[in-house]
């Protein structure tokens, strides 16, 4: 493509000349970009042509030949404008480019709905595209956030079922690039002020979380927000970002984000007990923050020197506490204290049955301390033999891996945990059953409506049996949520369950109701 | 460190791949787009993270940087290509290396041994028309002997329709791609019916084929000397605004060729038996614009070998067994696959049993971007994908999602004007799963019999696979993700 200028000063108007070599255009497209090239301003005269010998004498004749025109051969296109100014004569020929690049008509709308097949073809469609939101079969999906990646969007990955290596690999490329990989298996995230995946309607405001589990997220942003705090961002990091070998590389790089976010004022990180070495790295970033951080390893049990400004809490409950202390800078109003519940002592073994894996493990945590050993499927020291039967004091995640194949998540599909709920309910030996339930988007539009009929149930087939049977639920929420805690409480109430503030409370409680009970303890441990 | 992350607390504009009620969730509270997504690769794992490894990356010096910026060179080279017919004379004189004992055929490379009914019978008239064989036995006999050298058009940047022969008298066109100074050469297309592309090669074909080269030839020399060469590219432009798609239907592109060369004809220096001859033999030909057409595509297309890092596909062929692609990294190697049938409509009296896998280089046309991949802006020939013009443009309209951008030389008058799709690109096969489509005649598989249908046929996906584990292996390391 060449360009010139033919100044003709005593005229005033200047001539520019545009030869596309190769393109042609058919006349009607011709007369079409001619037309919009008129249409422009400071534009006396236009013309776009085929560079034939007869169009070359219409050019001499109209004034506008000069060496670049008499260049171009039969198969170029010229552009010769006559314009008022160079910057007219300049804009008229980049519009040709641009009308040249363009298609004449966007096709009829409504006759195709556009399709995107690739995460390229969505990016560059969408202008500012910041964010992938990947849920494809694990086998795929770090492929698709290799893809997102390059096209430099961070990445939320909700699947699971990736390998580990692959995770390492996808993290060390966001960390080069300066983008987050959430996950993979990150359940929960609140993004400048947007809800993804499983997560909650929550007050915005100065509190930014990173956590590496999702319920235990949305049960630290839930009661921050029904104690008055707000939450800026919250990431998850997928639950093996703590592990030794991925070495916290989303939680660091979370944490670095929220210290530079000027809408974060104090930083919780939730997680179960990272590696040693990582659990370190993390402290001593957090202590670097200019920020306060509120630090829940669930069942840490190592003691770390104390860092400024580094708050640690041994529950999430105590998390959301200190979180909402620091951002408010007053004793915020929490819920229902525990003394206030009046509960009758009874007998029987506790069953834990729940949808949310960080929900269990801070049950279990309550519950051993009082009850000694309790069996789970959370590898905790008293391994169920079989997650689908109970033995004894029993804390079951429904939501592993092992119940979850080829069904959808117990937070979605209650089918499966009504059924050993009323299996638990029916054996004389239970005297407390223990729930999470938990809302928000993605969950199921209607919790109660699943589980207060079989609560009914249970309760009264225990009467008539003259058995004493209570059922605790933790329920995870906000008033602001689809489904609203308050309401679905209410239910909950009505149908004869004791509904808790929080998941440790509902432990606490559970195991209140089962006071008098011998420890069966059989392993060490501090109490 | 200043983290892209930080973009977020804007909000997220969120691209979904996966669960459509994440992407319902989302359009809730921020502006998201769905991905109508399929597993990359065919479903296999391992493609899709080859794709993924490969793909185009936004940070500058990257792998991934450096194939956009080949494949959009390789598609400029396309856009700037002008191919014009400079000459026209025999094969030995053209071709570079083409000897008294050389055949040239569609296709990958393919001995005599395994070429296909029509190929064989192809190569038998040859032979019998250069009077190197006076018998169709003597003439298997001296194929099969290990005299003869058989190499593919491709390998002398030549392309032959169907079982596209080409021996050392037969008269080439000779087109120069004036941008780029490189050369293509393709024969003059005989006709309908009993042709030697067929492997028909009874007295009338040899006949014919004569005639074309002692009559036609200089008649079409003559031609080309006075109008200064013969500007192809304008023509395919002018023919795709007429119904053509420049493959199956050229009949657009002949008339042009017809009314540009009748009235040169006529007021010349020929006598006037020629003049006769030819005007009748072109103005009863609606075929004869296919092989410029071709080679055209190939002129236009030979620019684009050995760009390094490029992905984009340099030649799409097939002998009637396999089926072959190129990659303009890859230099000359052929990625290949068993030859399919086509999908089609048969002329009475012939079905699917008759017909010969798929077969011809004409599939050059596709992979210069027309053909089958402007198939919407040729309504006329639709009858062959299922009768309906919407049909047309879905199969147009999906070759844009496996191309690089578009050529606005070539555009379709029945989609907006937009320019033709361009520039294949094995990564965006591989990851959509989308196969080129191919507009082709059916040839019989005996040789001997001609075309006996037209349809539509997708390049078979193990070619794809093959070049694609290829550029895996060339431009990435191990088996990692990253690579």
């Amino acid at each position: 493509m060449f360009y010139s200028n033919c100044d003709q000063r005593w005229l005033k108007l200047v001539v520019k000349t545009l030869v596309k070599k190769g393109s042609y255009q058919d006349s009607v497209a011709l007369m079409r970009i001619s037309r919009q090239v008129r249409a422009s301003s400071g534009i006396k005269q236009a013309s776009v042509m085929m560079a034939t010998a007869q169009n070359k004498e219409v050019l001499r004749e109209a004034g506008l030949f000069n060496e670049l025109a008499a260049s171009a051969g039969p198969g170029d296109m010229v552009v010769a404008v006559e314009a008022e100014s160079e910057e007219a004569g300049s804009a008229a020929l980049t519009l040709v480019e641009q009308v040249l690049a363009a298609p004449a008509a966007p096709e009829a709308a409504g006759v195709q709905t556009p399709r995107y097949r690739t995460v390229a073809a969505g990016a560059g469609f969408l202008k500012g595209a910041n964010l992938a939101v990947i849920s494809v079969p694990g086998v795929y999906a770090a492929a698709e956030a290799l893809k997102a990646l390059k096209n430099g969007l961070n990445v939320f990955l909700f699947s699971d079922n990736v390998p580990l290596k692959d995770e390492i690999d996808l993290k060390h490329f966001a960390h080069e690039r300066g983008l987050l990989v959430m996950g993979p298996d990150c359940g929960t995230a609140f993004v400048g002020g947007i809800p993804l995946g499983f997560a909650n309607a929550v007050r915005r405001g100065g509190i930014g979380l990173v956590g590496a589990s999702g319920t235990g997220l949305q049960e630290v942003m839930s009661l921050i927000d029904r104690w008055g705090g707000g939450v800026s961002q919250a990431f998850g990091t997928g639950g093996r970002d703590l592990s030794e070998r991925v070495g916290g590389a989303t939680m660091l790089d979370a944490l670095g984000v929220l210290s530079e976010d000027p809408g974060t004022r104090v930083i919780v990180l939730v997680s179960k007990p990272p590696a040693p070495g990582v659990a370190r790295a993390i402290l001593d970033q957090a202590a670097g923050v200019s920020k306060l951080v509120v630090v829940c390893f669930l069942g840490y049990k190592v003691h770390y020197p104390d860092r400024r400004g580094v708050f640690l809490a041994s529950t999430l409950e105590e998390a959301a506490q200190t979180a909402v202390f620091l951002e408010q800078g007053r004793k915020p109003e929490l819920g229902i204290p525990d003394t206030a519940f009046q509960l009758q002592p009874g007998r029987g073994y506790l069953r834990g049955l729940f949808s949310g894996g960080t929900l269990a493990d801070e049950a279990l945590l309550v519950a051993e301390g009082r009850l000694g050993d309790v069996f789970s499927n959370l590898g905790g020291a008293a391994k169920l033999e079989n997650p689908y039967h109970s033995q004894k004091n029993t804390i079951v995640d429904m939501g592993d891996d092992e119940f979850t194949v080829g069904r959808p998540h117990p937070m979605l599909d209650f089918s499966y945990r009504v059924e050993r709920f009323l299996r638990e309910a029916g054996d004389p030996e239970v005297g407390v059953i223990l729930m999470d339930v938990v809302l928000g988007f993605g969950s199921n539009p209607d919790p109660a409506l699943e589980l207060a009929p079989a609560i009914v149930d249970a309760l009264n087939q225990a009467r008539f049996d003259g058995r004493d049977l209570k059922i605790v639920i933790s329920l995870v929420g906000t008033d602001s949520d689809p489904q609203s805690y308050r309401a679905q409480a209410e239910k909950f109430r009505a149908a004869g369950a004791i509904v808790a503030s929080t998941n440790a409370q509902a432990a606490r409680l559970a195991v209140r109701l089962l006071a008098g009970q011998t420890k069966e303890r059989t392993t060490g441990g501090a109490n | 460190m200043t983290f892209a992350a930080a973009s977020l607390k804007e909000g997220p504009k969120v691209v979904n791949i996966g669960l459509k009620s994440f992407f319902n969730d989302a359009t809730r509270f921020t502006e998201a787009v769905h991905i109508d997504w399929q597993p990359p690769g065919w479903g296999d794992p391992e493609l899709a993270r080859m794709v993924a490894r490969l793909a185009d990356d936004a940070s500058p010096d990257s792998l991934g940087a450096k194939i956009v910026a080949a494949n959009l060179e390789a598609l400029d080279r396309i856009r700037s290509a002008r191919p014009v017919v400079v000459d026209i004379k025999p094969a030995r004189e053209a071709i570079p290396g083409m000897t008294e004992h050389t055949i040239l055929h569609a296709g990958p490379p393919i001995e005599w041994a395994r070429m296909c009914g029509p190929m064989r019978g192809a190569v038998i008239g040859a032979l019998m028309y250069e009077g190197m064989a006076k018998s169709v036995d003597e003439a298997e006999r001296l194929a099969g002997s290990g005299v003869i050298e058989f190499a593919p058009c491709h390998s002398r940047n030549a392309v032959g329709p169907m079982a596209g022969i080409i021996s050392a008298s037969m008269p080439v066109w000779v087109l120069r791609n004036e941008t780029f100074g490189n050369q293509a050469f393709a024969t003059m297309n005989e006709g309908w019916g009993r042709a030697l592309r067929f492997g028909a090669y009874d007295d009338k074909v040899i006949a014919r084929l004569k005639w074309m080269e002692t009559r036609l030839a200089p008649a079409m020399k003559y031609l080309i000397d006075q109008t200064q060469g013969i500007d192809i590219k304008s023509m395919i432009a002018q023919a795709l605004q007429m119904g053509d798609e420049c493959h199956n239907r050229d009949i657009a592109a002949t008339n042009l060729f017809f009314k540009m060369a009748a009235p040169v004809l006529v007021k010349g220096d020929l006598d006037i038996g020629t003049v006769q001859e030819v005007v009748s033999f072109l103005g009863n030909h609606e075929h004869f614009f296919l092989n410029l057409a071709m080679a055209a595509s190939k002129a236009s297309l030979v620019p684009l070998q050995d760009i390094p890092y490029s992905t984009i596909v340099t030649a799409i062929a097939r002998s009637g067994v396999e089926v072959g692609i190129t990659v303009s990294s890859l230099g000359g190697e052929w990625f290949t696959e068993e030859a399919t049938v086509a999908q089609g409509l048969y002329f009475p009296g012939y079905s699917e049993a008759d017909a010969n896998p798929d077969i011809g280089d004409s599939a050059i046309t596709e992979t210069g971007g027309i053909g089958a991949f402007v198939m919407g802006a040729a309504p006329a020939i639709v009858q062959f994908v299922g009768g309906t013009s919407e049909e047309a443009m879905r199969l147009t309209r999906e070759m844009y999602e496996i191309t690089t951008g578009t050529n606005d030389s070539y555009r379709l008058p029945t989609m907006a004007f937009i320019g033709a799709p361009t520039a294949i690109d094995v990564r965006k096969v591989v990851e959509t799963g989308i196969l080129p489509i191919i507009n082709t005649g059916i040839a019989h598989k005996e040789p001997g019999h001609g075309l006996v249908g037209a349809g539509i046929v997708r390049v078979p996906k193990g070619t794809f696979e093959k070049a694609i584990r290829a550029l895996a292996a060339k431009f990435t390391k191990g088996s990692g993700l990253q690579g």
